[in-house]
């Protein structure tokens, strides 16, 4: 144990001038870390002058695992790894695999998967709205954002059984059929919903306090976020236009009209209102999908036991946080050779130090919360 | 009983009562004032707040107290353990010593100094020693930058509402809290109406200094862990959770004496008589309230769902019927008794009104960062409060001097003083644009 007022560094420029850094660790248990990140912060006064993300405390080797299942067993454990946004991931799977089996899931589950999907993005945008005004000491807007998303898992409680980590999806289609009611439940919250983003935004957009709070921290213009692969809303505030839901359909989004929210400057506030414009999208898309959900089959024809042709495939969807990639390699067995995931939050927390460095403490939590990670999903 | 007493002591029976009735009641009251704030706190988030220990967690404070004192008394093994230990102590004495100039009723103070003002601001003051010595003693880095930001704000924001009062002292022309009370009663205004730029840069300021959000930088949850509080645990934590409450109620009881008149009923010129007795209609008021609360808790005794609930929520109500009691009785007791009993409550409820303008601030905004609230302090409060200070000061002058109508005075003032709050509002925002563009490039 050392003692920490004395504790200097040993760099020459600081001990010349007499003034001494500190080094801070956030984490892994912290109130705003969101979950065990750890942030190794070399602090001037209360000046972030470096920065290191120290990953690993969640580490479950999923991939690992995935060799030794056979492709339907891996499928709940991929909700595991972004557990916030359990749908999207699954989605990604089964389309990666059906990509694989060269077999398509038939149209009524590809909408009823687009609706779920959005949905779960809509629960994965409110989770990530409180707890970051949180992080920026506004205690309310948690609250309000639960109540809301209270719905959305009502809705998978009733479709699926389960409310967190849903395995909603199947190889080649859906499990279950939807439920009696369930297009009137989701036009139902879609309409409600609007008002409801309405009064989170009367909470903060224009607060002096969260204005001042956010714009110009953590600044990440768009050469920087293409440079370090950022993804998402990420990717999107800093103005670069790129949403895998338009650039690349998958599920039934080539159906739907919707738009893709970006800003110009790349900061905390912009990245607020994307997410804010982007649940707003996603309302309008299940809006689209829930009134008309065509009839037939939820299953495609693949067989109890899956065994792709040897081969690999790459599959990406457009994840609440940004693209959830799937590279699956098949050797002909009814296992995986190897599955490798690209998650969205590992690479997007890589711009963490580019926005952090120069910045105070205090906007080192917001720039957390802004990137909007799930531990579980970086470090699998 | 009193002739027993020796006739050297007999001033200082009564303050010493006092003493002890305050030092007593305000632990108790400061966890009633958390368990009003997590009841507002989940009003306001659509939720319901504390439910199980008692009716409508009536008896939450007095668990979390044994919770508290029951706790493992932790001390980090490189902490300085003198300064650990005493720091508290250094607060929460000082929160308590401020008390002594307080009055809560125009009978129950316990010393009324000619600087009385000056008292309770430097003591509450000097209750910063606690947080800085504690937050170093801990030897954590956490503890050490909460204390360090602790006593920045509190010298900035100390400043600005210290400015902000000096525009109600302007107007009673005494220190003495009984003094400036009944400076109010003579001029029968409260002085929040003829200076109110005044009272907003103090609940701003007082805001800051109680370290309450969304100002409360030095025990940021999200940021700092608990700041200061970090390493505490235990019976040396709800010390300083005691502190922050006592001064709370010292801040609040400052802005009741110098702006919303203290002890004093409102309206007072109205003296509308109760059918046939010498009872104003107003003065039953207190009487009123407590009975209609008393009821409101019999009628939600059956609902309650165990028998140990019913029980307590029916005691609460007979208490609030007994005060109800009370109030009706010092009705017809001498002026004096009346006045002292009905004081207290009006100065109470002008307390609890001003707390909670506090929680509603509190559970509405986000956080301010560091350099925001040091700009804000000397940017925009400061320069505001010394010209409301000189814009009071031209207004007493015109009228005494010159004999110019007061309302007039006031108004012109009030408005010279809004438009400078404007401008710097303005160029407030200036720098921050420019700060933005810099670091953009």
């Amino acid at each position: 144990m050392t003692d920490v007022r004395k504790n200097g560094s040993s760099d020459v420029c600081t001990t010349v001038l007499g003034a001494d850094e500190i080094i801070l660790n956030m984490g892994p248990q912290h109130p705003s870390t969101h979950g065990v990140l750890r942030v190794k912060l070399k602090l001037d006064g209360e000046r972030v002058v470096d920065s290191e993300c120290i990953i690993g405390y969640l580490h479950r080797g999923v991939e690992k695992i995935a060799e030794h299942r056979s492709y339907q067993q891996f499928a709940p454990y991929v909700d595991r790894m972004d557990y916030v946004a359990a749908v999207s991931n699954g989605l990604g799977y089964c389309e990666a695999v059906e990509k694989l089996l060269n077999a398509e899931a038939p149209p009524r589950a590809r909408v009823v998967r687009t609706i779920l999907t959005e949905l779960q993005r809509i629960a994965s945008h409110l989770l990530w709205l409180g707890t970051h005004a949180l992080d920026i000491g506004a205690l309310t807007p948690v609250f309000y954002c639960f109540r809301e998303r209270e719905e959305i898992l009502k809705i998978f409680e009733k479709y699926c059984g389960a409310r967190l980590t849903t395995h909603a999806f199947r190889i080649g289609g859906l499990q279950y059929e939807t439920y009696d009611g369930f297009e009137e439940e989701v036009k139902r919250f879609c309409q409600d919903f609007a008002q409801k983003i309405d009064e989170y935004e009367t909470l903060l957009t224009e607060n002096r306090i969260w204005v001042g709070r956010t714009k110009g921290v953590g600044i990440l213009n768009a050469a920087d976020a293409i440079a370090l692969g950022v993804t998402g809303p990420v990717l999107r505030a800093s103005g670069v236009k790129w949403d895998l839901r338009k650039a690349q359909p998958y599920a039934a989004y080539d159906q739907y009209e919707f738009d893709i929210p970006t800003r110009e400057t790349g900061d905390t506030y912009d990245r607020y209102l994307v997410r804010m414009e982007e649940m707003r999208q996603s309302r309008r898309i299940c809006l689209q999908a829930a009134e008309n959900i065509p009839t037939g089959p939820i299953m495609a024809k693949v067989g109890k036991v899956l065994k792709p042709p040897p081969g690999e495939v790459y599959h990406s969807i457009e994840a609440p946080k940004g693209e959830l990639g799937y590279y699956i390699v098949s050797d002909g067995t009814t296992q995986p050779y190897r599955v490798r995931v690209r998650p969205p939050s590992f690479i997007n927390l890589q711009a963490f130090d580019k926005m952090a460095r120069g910045s105070l403490v205090a906007d080192v939590v917001a720039i957390i919360g802004t990137i909007d990670i799930v531990l579980g999903e970086v470090d699998r | 009983m009193m002739h027993l007493i020796p006739p050297a002591i007999v001033p200082y029976v009564l303050p010493v009562v006092y003493a002890l009735v305050i030092v007593a009641v305000l632990p108790l009251m400061a966890g009633y004032i958390v368990l009003l704030e997590r009841k507002v706190m989940a009003d306001m988030q659509a939720r319901l707040g504390p439910m199980r220990v008692g009716p409508h967690g009536l008896l939450q404070p007095i668990a979390d107290a044994v919770k508290l004192l029951l706790k493992e008394d932790i001390v980090p093994r490189e902490a300085d353990r003198l300064m650990f230990y005493v720091a508290p102590l250094v607060s929460v004495t000082m929160a308590l010593l401020a008390y002594a100039a307080m009055p809560f009723g125009p009978a129950f103070q316990i010393a009324d100094l000619n600087v009385g003002l000056l008292f309770i601001l430097a003591v509450s003051s000097l209750g910063i020693y606690g947080i800085v010595l504690g937050g170093w003693a801990s030897n954590s880095h956490y503890s050490l930058l909460g204390a360090l930001r602790s006593a920045a704000q509190l010298v900035s924001y100390e400043t600005a509402a210290g400015l902000g009062l000096v525009s109600g002292l302007l107007l009673a022309g005494s220190l003495s809290m009984k003094d400036i009370v009944q400076a109010q009663a003579d001029q029968g205004v409260w002085f929040i109406l003829v200076a109110p730029i005044g009272f907003f840069v103090y609940l701003v300021g007082s805001i800051a200094e109680t370290n309450r959000a969304p100002f409360d930088l030095p025990e940021a949850e999200s940021e700092l862990v608990a700041g200061y509080m970090t390493e505490y645990s235990g019976f040396r934590w709800s010390l300083y959770f005691l502190a922050e409450y006592a001064n709370m109620i010292i801040v609040a009881g400052i802005a009741t004496t110098l702006f919303l008149g203290g002890w004093l009923r409102p309206f007072p010129r109205i003296h509308e008589h109760l059918f046939g007795t010498s009872v104003e209609l107003l003065d039953a008021l207190p009487s009123l309230i407590f009975l209609a609360i008393g009821l409101y808790c019999f009628r939600l005794t059956p609902r309650q769902p165990v028998q140990i609930q019913k029980f307590v929520m029916a005691a609460a109500g007979g208490l609030c019927l007994l005060l109800a009691g009370a109030m009706a009785a010092s009705l017809f007791a001498p002026p004096t008794v009346m006045q002292g009993v009905h004081g207290g409550f009006w100065f109470m409820v002008k307390v609890m009104a001003y707390l909670y303008a506090f929680l509603w601030i509190r559970f509405t905004f986000p956080r301010y960062r560091f350099d925001q609230l040091m700009r804000l302090g000397w940017r925009f409060l400061i320069p505001l409060a010394l010209v409301n200070v000189i814009g009071v000061g031209t207004a007493i002058v015109l009228q005494q001097q010159w004999g110019w109508n007061p309302r007039v005075t006031e108004l012109v003032t009030l408005a010279a003083t809004i438009g400078v709050a404007i401008w710097l509002a303005s160029e407030d925002e200036k720098p921050v644009a420019a700060v933005v563009a810099a670091d953009g490039e």
